[in-house]
């Protein structure tokens, strides 16, 4: 804009930079959590997820093969021999840097080195993992020999935490529950609501009858009024009248609390349509819900588009109301925001867990945001500026 | 029933429900009571126009009677009646016994800090991302990106900057980014730079900024003992000087201290147990998702400020500065306002991220919060209705004010 006049503005690589700047500074968080949640338990604790496309270096708990199967007769004593790597899942391309046979001292050797084991046993092993393990009878017996090994490991992702979030059924970790549940709460939720304000704004938009101005005038002030205010009085009122907590009481709240935006976006929105078309319908004879129907509300598609975008990120992402007017004693009824602060109480530590928990409650309103952004953007504007 | 088939049912009855009674309510008018026909023809129509506008609000108006205006006068009523003497009326029992909590003076502290910082982040990050990709062609990406958190919830985002605070003893490696970026400053140039001179810095513009606004407050006071002439709200202009006096002061003070702290070098930090401190930290993630939202509107402004007004800045050989201070800052400030006071109101209903993060645990907490405690943990549904009052009260300047606004705008 400020180049109409002529002057390129010098400044404009300083502009991308920052940009770009800005733009990683608010991806990185987010990309934070989508990598982690392909990485394994072992992976988190041992490096940082910026870390995951690089190798890493781990130190594992590997065992000889069985002697019982395995050893050879040589000269006075036996051989097992193999490849350490063998039955293990670290694949067989790790290069090992260093390695040790005592817990308290886990890189005692180079890759190459012989392990004095006492009494003329011995281990050597190399860097690609092939060993060999020499010792009398009773030396080479019973187990395999435990060695440990620092590897460095390639990068390597993971499904697995996605299949115990949505697919094992395990009691804490699944979320498949959780995720129906939220979708049962948040389609009615949305619709609903639409319905009931789409009549009234039409009614405060194009009929005229005393009092209107007042009642838009309460419209804009129930907007802000905090729903915390809303808990005790209409609990109370679920439990007297016998819907208790449950899905119809969250599915009511959800419609009373989101009403006053619905109204007053849709109204600001049919105003501006033209009055001719209105007039006209109402010359020719049609009645005033005819009106509504096939004219208002065809016409006004983008303004309800907007809504229910809104109201479906708000109730699919309130942890809130579902706390105090769905999820009961038995915890059947739990949606996933909840879930996930439960998870960060239970499993604090365990982020493969948490990590993807936490992507697959914010995977579908992402994807509405992207596919609707449009909406969501003029919805916005229509809300807050004139 | 499954809640799946119970949902579907629920969408056919509240959908076919309200179309019913919309459609059969207006037949009935039309039909039976009030007919078009017959010698009232004329008459009845009248009439049927003045009725119809009811029938088409009675959903929406009993709705937000019942689930919005009734609730604010039963808690107001709940807050003066105690529940375990069967609601007996205690008079003002209740918010003196919240008054004298300190975790309520806490949460208040705790508010009024989110209020001033929140707000002015997401405005100043908005304004400048809107100002920046407005000239760049992949701006529209870059906007789409910036304003992708609005999309996530206040939980995911705590879990999301949970994993950025996370903690691991000293001698493992830190997975998360604050702590692994904390562990490079070893009491170094570097660090001096950054962890003093940066703060420091910003808090210098930060005491320069409040003092400018002050100025502007009290300017015209000034101007009207000279001249003689009447400068309005005079309670308010002191108020808001007084306000950034002590802001100045207070930032002047942080300054010295910053200059003078030592800090724990090489030591992984529990960022979230930091009391005050972890205030901001909480901020953090708010400020994250509002940004996009205040970028959106401003951006919109911006885009709106007819282009002649900064022709003619240009070819008076006004700087790019000047241009955004003088000429698109006073343009855009009606919408400033708007997404300052928007942000506001999310900001006094906080609850989710201190729930979730740190549960009000180590200084944090917010009056939603503070009221939630009190609501469902201690049962006290008095100091907890109390609570929701004061979260009220704080709420209706703005309430009063777009009430005010809108019906300007009708007339």
């Amino acid at each position: 804009m400020d180049n109409i006049a002529g002057t390129k503005s010098s400044l404009t690589w300083a502009v991308h930079i920052s940009v770009a700047l800005l733009v990683a500074l608010w991806l990185f968080p987010t990309v934070g959590l989508f990598v982690s949640s392909f990485r394994t338990a072992d992976q988190i604790s041992s490096s940082g997820w910026w870390a995951s496309i690089f190798p890493t270096e781990q130190n594992v708990v590997l065992r000889a093969a069985d002697p019982e199967d395995n050893r050879v007769a040589d000269g006075d004593g036996f051989v097992v021999s193999g490849n350490i790597f063998d039955d293990s899942d670290h694949g067989t391309q790790t290069d090992i840097r260093a390695w040790g046979t005592s817990s308290r001292d886990v890189a005692a050797y180079e890759p190459g080195e012989t392990a004095d084991l006492g009494e003329g046993e011995s281990l050597t092993l190399m860097a690609d993992g092939g060993y060999e393990w020499r010792g009398d009878d009773d030396q080479i017996s019973g187990r395999g020999q435990r060695v440990f090994v620092s590897i460095t490991a390639p990068p390597d992702f993971t499904l697995e935490n996605y299949r115990q979030v949505l697919l094992s059924g395990d009691a804490t970790d699944s979320m498949a529950k959780a995720f129906f549940n939220t979708l049962t709460v948040t389609i009615p939720a949305t619709i609903i609501p639409i319905v009931v304000a789409a009549f009234a704004a039409y009614a405060l938009a194009w009929m005229d009858f005393p009092g209107r101005a007042l009642l838009i005038a309460c419209v804009v002030g129930l907007l802000v009024v905090p729903l915390q205010l809303a808990l005790i009085p209409l609990l109370r009122l679920h439990l007297g009248i016998g819907i208790g907590k449950g899905y119809l009481g969250v599915w009511l709240a959800h419609t009373g609390f989101g009403l006053p935006l619905a109204v007053y976006l849709l109204r600001n929105y049919m105003v501006g349509l033209p009055r001719d078309i209105i007039e006209n319908a109402r010359v020719d004879g049609a009645t005033e819900f005819q009106i509504f129907t096939k004219i208002i509300l065809p016409l006004s598609f983008p303004a309800l588009a907007s809504f229910a975008i809104f109201q479906f990120l708000w109730t699919w992402n309130d942890l809130l109301v579902a706390k105090v007017f769905l999820i009961d004693a038995t915890g059947q009824t739990t949606v996933m925001t909840a879930q996930i602060v439960e998870l960060l109480g239970t499993r604090g530590g365990n982020w493969e867990i948490l990590a993807t928990a936490a992507f697959v409650s914010i995977a579908v309103p992402l994807a509405v945001f992207f596919a609707m952004q449009k909406y969501l953007v003029r919805g916005l504007l229509a809300g807050s500026v004139k | 029933m499954h809640p799946a088939i119970q949902g579907l049912l629920t969408i056919i009855i509240g959908v076919g429900g309200c179309i019913g009674y919309f459609y059969l309510s207006n037949q009935l008018l039309d039909r039976v009571l009030f007919p078009a026909r017959g010698p009232n023809a004329g008459r009845n129509i009248n009439r049927a126009n003045i009725v119809r506008p009811w029938l088409f609000l009675f959903p929406a108006l009993f709705a937000l009677g019942l689930y919005l205006a009734y609730p604010v006068v039963e808690t107001l009523r709940l807050s003066l009646t105690d529940r375990t003497q069967d609601g007996a009326f205690v008079g003002l029992a209740n918010y003196s016994q919240m008054f004298s909590e300190p975790k309520f003076w806490e949460a208040m502290r705790n508010n009024m800090l989110w209020l001033i910082v929140v707000p002015a982040a997401s405005t100043a990050f908005g304004l400048l991302a809107a100002q920046l990709t407005d000239r760049i062609k992949w701006g529209s990406l870059a906007k789409s990106l910036i304003f992708m958190p609005m999309a996530i919830s206040f939980v995911g985002a705590s879990v999301i900057f949970k994993l950025i605070y996370d903690t691991r003893p000293e001698d493992q490696a830190q997975i998360g980014v604050l702590n692994a970026i904390w562990l490079q400053f070893e009491g170094g140039a570097g660090s001096f730079l950054f962890l003093k001179l940066l703060p420091i810095l910003i808090l210098l513009c930060f005491a320069g900024i409040v003092a400018y606004v002050g100025w502007i407050f009290v300017q015209p006071i000034m101007n009207s003992r000279e001249k003689g002439g009447g400068a309005g709200f005079v309670p308010l202009r002191v108020l808001v000087a007084a306000a950034s006096v002590y802001l100045v002061v207070l930032s002047l003070i942080s300054v010295v201290e910053t200059l003078f702290a030592s800090l724990p070098y090489g030591v992984p930090q529990q960022w979230l147990t930091i009391p005050f401190w972890n205030n901001f930290f909480l901020m953090v993630v708010l400020i994250w998702i509002q940004t996009g939202f205040a970028m959106v509107i401003l951006s919109a402004a911006l885009r709106g400020i007819p282009e002649e007004t900064i022709e003619a800045a240009i070819v008076d050989g006004a700087n790019p500065l000047q241009i955004f201070f003088k000429i698109k800052l006073p343009q855009i400030m009606g919408t400033i306002v708007v997404v300052w006071t928007t942000i506001t109101l999310v900001v006094l209903k906080i609850f989710d991220i201190v729930f979730a993060m740190t549960n009000g645990q180590w200084e944090t907490q917010v009056l939603a919060n503070y009221m939630y405690d009190k609501l469902f943990r201690t049962n006290d549904w008095g100091v907890g209705s109390a609570s929701a009052i004061v979260i009220m009260v704080l709420v209706s300047p703005i309430l009063i004010w777009n009430v005010y606004n809108a019906r300007k705008e009708m007339r």
